[in-house]
């Protein structure tokens, strides 16, 4: 039998550097590897011996994608080890904040990186030559996220108002205005998204995804709630290392996440989504139905749709919390003056899904030992999964179009690479 | 002289978060104006079109930090007629420089779940330690209006009009209220060249330094007002080892504070 090779030698149109390469024996997928060349990133070191404070502004540089994603998990997980808790009105505007990122992100995914694809177009660029009118309403839409990153968290990339307990400055109320009048607009151009998506021509594939997911009691999961899963799993975020553990595969400077006892998983907007779809805001909702997602999702190439049906939810909650916002007392909680020492865990939904940050923090508050695990290296082996059934059902293409089609299922889930290298574990031997 | 043709434009990265690349892209009103002036001849986190080199203007994100970076930035200079770097990482060795300040023997020891897998250098270098560099744009991340300017000057033919003062100028340009006078907060403002539009103290916070030393920084006379507003000098030297870790003033800066820590 003949053994053919396939490779994709610098994946495009994803964040950060990777690689395929895909054997084939006959008709045979024999063996499919996601190759993650960014060079490895030691974020986790670095973040030894530096005070617990430090932990947002730091992890914000693993990526510059979904920066408040990194702030969002860090917070949450310090404030748990120091014991402190943020509510109300300084939740909300995280929430509005986190909102800002999604509409960012989706929208630069749909727009600038995925749609290319079911439209025949190598960029956003030359799309724009024949469709400009939708490349305008893309980087209008996301033009709106930035400002909301901007007033808020003072810049779009690494914003710099967010901070364990809080916030540096309140928005003013011409801020808070400001960010309504723009996020009334965005909300148009996010339904007219969704209907600009569900005109796209998809493969009709399904996939049998474990998705995995927050949920929250009442809130389409963003911060805060439950992890779980398509296949019944229920956990508090403290417990989800005793359920999810990483291989490191040796062509790969990224570690893999498994579902013990259940292998390769999904998070991200798909996962969202099929777990939430009951909790999505009534506009949403409607959209969604308008552009004919059901209940389940298990189409791939459709979390298009359902990215920009988040954007809509982001739109709608970010007014609606805006809309209720009366300034707090303080910009920020108080951080304990003394504190005995702990460990404190959290998972926060980025756009690309679940992170989740653990801080073990010393009684000066410094970091003792730090734990992250990206969304990318979770779906990094479902993703692998994807390409193998890509693979089989497009096996008579010649190499160069087999090579296309599996660097666009990789495409469908948004991998963030940059997230996925920081990650590969350092451990410190001292004898 | 009016140019034959589109310049021809290359993005490269190395090691970094993506979001100094991400910075054109975040160019929301002038992408497509920009793209219409320019031939994007590579740039893979946007585009899956590729033409070859040489290339009239390059844009390198990212430090230097693998063996192969090392060979490959020397085949990039080779195919670039101006390059310039973008952000932290590429001008100062970004974040991943606070490995260079790991004892080397210790590094030795250090021990990954597969490590003979990995290749990865013990410092983590600015592109100009490697290859000339035609101009540097500083922050981290840049400021995307700076990054426009850059190329609409090199579409011009002109040099860029980048200012190399310090934040604390931008600050009263701007009246924001001094942070250190008015609430005795820590700022490295008078050390950190402008470029951000003085977003910190607008916000109530110190600046933090994420666009390296300016030009003619006294870090010792800032070093001393610190330590007046109550900051030890273990604190002093993490300020200054942050996203600039390695620039010479910022490195000199805390290192001293470090040995000053260690002696207490």
């Amino acid at each position: 039998m003949t053994e053919r090779t396939v490779a994709v030698e610098y994946l495009t149109r994803v964040e950060g550097e990777g690689a395929l390469k895909v054997r084939l024996d006959g008709r045979k997928v024999s063996g499919v590897e996601l190759r993650i060349f960014e060079p490895p990133r030691f974020f986790e070191a670095f973040l030894r011996g530096r005070d617990a404070t430090e932990a947002p502004d730091i992890t914000a540089r693993i990526c510059g994608i979904c920066p408040v994603a990194y702030q969002m998990s860090a917070c949450g997980a310090v404030e748990k080890a120091l014991g402190v808790r943020v509510e109300g009105a300084l939740r909300d505007l995280r929430r509005v904040l986190y909102c800002g990122e999604w509409i960012e992100s989706h929208a630069l995914h749909a727009y600038l990186l995925h749609a290319p694809d079911f439209l025949g177009y190598p960029d956003a660029l030359a799309l724009a030559k024949d469709h400009p009118d939708a490349v305008r309403q893309g980087l209008a839409l996301k033009k709106v996220g930035n400002e909301v990153m901007t007033i808020l968290g003072g810049r779009e990339i690494h914003p710099i108002n967010v901070r364990v307990g809080g916030f540096y400055r309140l928005p003013s109320p011409e801020e808070v205005d400001r960010m309504k009048t723009s996020l009334r607009s965005a909300l148009e151009l996010a339904e007219a998204t969704v209907r600009f998506t569900a005109t796209l021509k998809f493969p009709d594939i399904e996939e049998p995804y474990e998705f995995v997911s927050l949920r929250h009691p009442e809130e389409y999961p963003m911060i805060g709630g439950k992890l779980v899963s398509s296949q019944g799993l229920s956990i508090e975020q403290d417990e989800f290392e005793e359920h999810f553990e990483e291989i490191h595969a040796p062509y790969s400077n990224a570690l893999q996440s498994v579902h013990k006892g259940a292998g390769s998983y999904l998070v991200g907007p798909l996962a969202r989504y099929n777990l939430n779809a009951d909790r999505l805001t009534p506009r949403a909702a409607a959209a969604a139905r308008a552009a004919g997602l059901g209940k389940e999702e298990r189409n791939p190439y459709r979390s298009i749709i359902v990215r920009a049906v988040e954007i809509v939810y982001a739109c709608e909650e970010a007014l609606r919390l805006l809309d209720r916002y009366r300034a707090p007392p303080k910009a920020a909680v108080d951080l304990p003056t003394t504190f005995p020492g702990g460990t404190g865990r959290a998972i926060t939904e980025a756009p690309r899904g679940i992170l989740f940050h653990r801080y073990r923090v010393g009684k000066d508050r410094r970091i003792e030992e730090a734990r992250i695990v990206p969304p990318t290296s979770q779906n990094q082996k479902r993703i692998e999964d994807d390409v193998r059934h890509v693979v089989e059902r497009s096996v008579d293409l010649d190499d160069a179009h087999l090579a296309d089609v599996c660097e666009k299922a990789i495409r469908n889930h948004d991998p963030c690479i940059s997230c996925a290298t920081h990650f590969l574990r350092l451990d410190v031997e001292r004898r | 002289m009016p140019r034959s043709s589109k310049p021809k434009v290359a993005v490269y990265k190395f090691a970094s978060c993506d979001g100094c690349q991400l910075s054109l892209l975040d160019c929301e009103d002038e992408l497509l104006a920009v793209a219409g002036a320019i031939e994007i001849a590579l740039f893979p986190e946007a585009t899956s079109a590729r033409a070859d080199g040489p290339y009239d203007l390059t844009l390198v994100e990212g430090s230097v930090t693998t063996p192969h970076d090392v060979e490959l930035i020397k085949e990039i200079r080779a195919q670039a007629k101006f390059l310039v770097t973008i952000g932290a990482c590429a001008t100062a060795g970004g974040i991943q420089a606070l490995r260079n300040f790991a004892d080397v023997k210790e590094f030795a020891r250090v021990v990954y779940a597969k490590p003979e897998v990995l290749s990865t250098l013990a410092t983590s270098t600015p592109i100009s330690a490697h290859v000339p560099v035609d101009f540097e744009l500083r922050g981290c991340p840049i400021n995307k209006h700076q990054l426009l300017e850059v190329i609409s000057a090199y579409l011009a033919e002109r040099a860029p009009n980048v200012p190399s003062e310090s934040v604390c100028v931008e600050c009263k340009r701007r009246g924001t209220v001094c942070v250190v006078v008015a609430h005795g907060t820590p700022c490295l403002g008078p050390v950190t060249h402008t470029g951000c539009g003085a977003i910190c103290p607008a916000y109530t916070r110190g600046c933090y330094g994420c666009f390296g030393p300016q030009d003619t920084p006294n870090a010792p006379s800032l070093v001393h007002r610190l330590k007046g507003l109550g900051v030890g000098p273990a604190e002093v030297s993490r300020v200054f080892r942050t996203f600039n870790a390695g620039a010479p003033v910022f490195k000199e800066t805390s290192v001293k504070a470090e040995a000053e820590a260690v002696a207490r």
